[in-house]
């Protein structure tokens, strides 16, 4: 099959995570909730945050879209999970530079996120690769 | 007519996408533009340019003449009685929202009812809505019928006395369901509601005679039947346009001006303020010249044809959900569908990289994802452009598709 280029996008800690979403749900008593949709896509997420002292103690997403967007959605909750709210900010801004194919920081441990890389090759897709950051972002901004 | 041949004229066709040819596949969205309405275009610029209405010099008078050759092409193309009932606007979204402003405003109060579908494009509902709001009216939906059509009883017991617009697509851009136009615009004129048509789908496809529906208006563009981006027509009748006013102010659609009162250039320039789309007008004279030489019944055959062909290869695919009509006479050169549990961004992924352009998303009609139950589809959709040999690879690519997420899942 000629389907090299795919499997930059496709990879397997990507479907991991869509096959088996981590964090999916909702807090009940999630301080931060946000949320957005794709209106171009019809993508759209519902994100809860638990925020304690300036750190992000849990998040939870719920919310329909493509592999792309909802294993995005699943890597984003993890890598947040514990830190700071700088810290997932400056995490953000990293992954949007990812996004954009740009060379970004590489102080911070990305983890599985990393695995999205390839999303930069595809503009039609780096708006679902974005969708759960944004939310992230607009939730913890409030919280600052 | 011999698609294979009519390929040659899009110069666009003939490329390789990610290593493969170009399978075009998104007309519904735009269509590819021929030769034809290339050259059109880029001849009024290197000759004619001027602006029109106004010039005593030479060129002015040659682009006024394009510029309103086109308006006669446009009419006799939809069949209308008269260039006055021919306004150029933007495409079929201005258009709906002209009548929206200035017929509905004008003509709509709390308590009247304006009815759509449940199929419609936003282009078809946003401007009712807010016509709603704005005149305290109320905005009723026509369901549908498990298939995706429209059934006339339905028609009967939502259109009432009360009914000042009804306005209904006339071929769905989702479902493929090719609607009664005629017989919903005799339920409207019943009742002594005006009939708006949103023929977006249809005018690139199939005859239409506005003549024969006897609707009050029709609205189209462009760029889906061949011609530029930015140019659509607004067909409406005379008298009815006659008594409407405009709902853009300023050059080229004034008589007299005074310093506190204006008076507005006869039909159909009272409606086109400031300089008009010129050269977006003379292409799509190109390609309604296109077209008709092909001829619209032709087109219609043969995308009926590979209407036909693909619902019969692609139904066969397992686990594939086609939304909209069966295949058969009433059903337009759209295939909608959804691929197992493969999100159809990821289709659309897979077939692009397979050279293949398909539409993912919710096509611009969010309540009906809601009554298909999904929250996004992907689609196909074929012109005279598009010939048997696209769709069986469309349909190879499926298959490679379903091969590729059962290995990654």
């Amino acid at each position: 099959m000629s389907f090299n280029n795919l499997d930059q996008l496709y990879r397997q800690v990507i479907m991991d995570h869509y096959k088996n979403p981590r964090n999916k749900g909702s807090i009940d008593d999630g301080s931060v909730t946000v949320d957005m949709n794709n209106p171009t896509c019809g993508d759209r997420i519902h994100l809860t945050m638990k925020v304690e002292d300036g750190i992000v103690t849990d998040a939870k997403f719920d919310g329909e879209g493509c592999s792309i967007s909802m294993s995005s959605a699943s890597m984003m909750t993890q890598a947040i999970k514990g830190k700071n709210i700088d810290h997932a900010i400056k995490l953000s801004q990293i992954f949007s530079e990812m996004m954009l194919g740009n060379d970004y920081p590489d102080d911070l441990d990305l983890g599985d996120i990393e695995a999205l890389q390839g999303v930069a090759k595809f503009p039609a897709r780096i708006k679902c690769a974005t969708l759960s950051w944004k939310a992230m972002e607009k939730g913890l901004e409030g919280e600052k | 007519m011999n698609a294979k041949e009519l390929k040659k004229y899009f110069p666009i066709l003939d490329q390789e996408v990610n290593g493969h040819p170009l399978v075009y596949l998104d007309s519904a969205a735009t269509s590819q533009k021929p030769v034809q309405v290339i050259e059109a275009i880029t001849d009024y610029y290197r000759q004619s340019n001027s602006n029109v209405h106004r010039g005593v010099h030479t060129l002015g008078n040659r682009a006024t003449d394009l510029y309103e050759g086109a308006r006669d092409k446009v009419r006799k193309f939809i069949n209308a009685a008269s260039t006055k009932e021919i306004v150029f606007l933007r495409g079929t979204t201005t258009a709906l929202n002209l009548v929206a402003q200035s017929y509905g405003r004008a003509n709509v109060k709390e308590g009247d009812e304006i009815v759509i579908t449940l199929m419609e494009h936003h282009s078809n509902i946003i401007p009712w809505q807010q016509l709603a709001k704005q005149t305290g009216a109320t905005l009723k939906y026509i369901p549908l019928q498990d298939d995706g059509t429209l059934s006339l009883e339905d028609v009967r017991k939502t259109v009432t006395p009360n009914t000042k617009i009804v306005s209904v697509m006339m071929v769905s851009n989702v479902l493929g369901t090719i609607n009664p136009i005629a017989e919903i615009t005799k339920i409207a004129h019943e009742n002594g509601a005006v009939m708006v048509v949103d023929a977006a789908q249809a005018a690139p496809h199939m005859k239409v005679d506005v003549q024969q529906l006897d609707c009050d208006f029709l609205a189209f563009s462009g760029h889906k039947m061949c011609g530029p981006t930015g140019i659509g027509v607004l067909y409406g009748k005379e008298h009815l346009l006659d008594n409407m006013e405009p709902i853009e102010f300023g050059g080229e659609m004034i008589d007299f001006v005074g310093l506190y009162e204006s008076t507005w250039k006869e039909l159909p320039w009272k409606f086109e303020g400031g300089t008009p789309i010129i050269a977006g007008a003379i292409g799509l004279g190109a390609a309604i010249d296109f077209l008709s030489e092909i001829g619209m019944d032709a087109i219609e055959q043969h995308e009926h044809k590979l209407a036909s062909y693909a619902m019969d290869i692609v139904t066969e695919i397992p686990g594939i959900s086609v939304f909209g009509p069966k295949r058969g006479k009433d059903r337009a050169s759209v295939v909608t569908f959804n691929l197992d549990d493969v999100h159809p961004h990821d289709v659309a992924t897979v077939l692009d990289a397979d050279g293949i352009a398909v539409r993912a998303g919710h096509h611009c009609a969010q309540t009906l994802m809601k009554w298909c139950k999904v929250s996004a589809t992907a689609r196909a959709s074929f012109y005279l452009y598009n010939t048997e040999e696209d769709i069986d690879r469309f349909a190879a690519s499926l298959l490679k598709t379903k091969e590729y997420f059962s290995d990654v899942f």
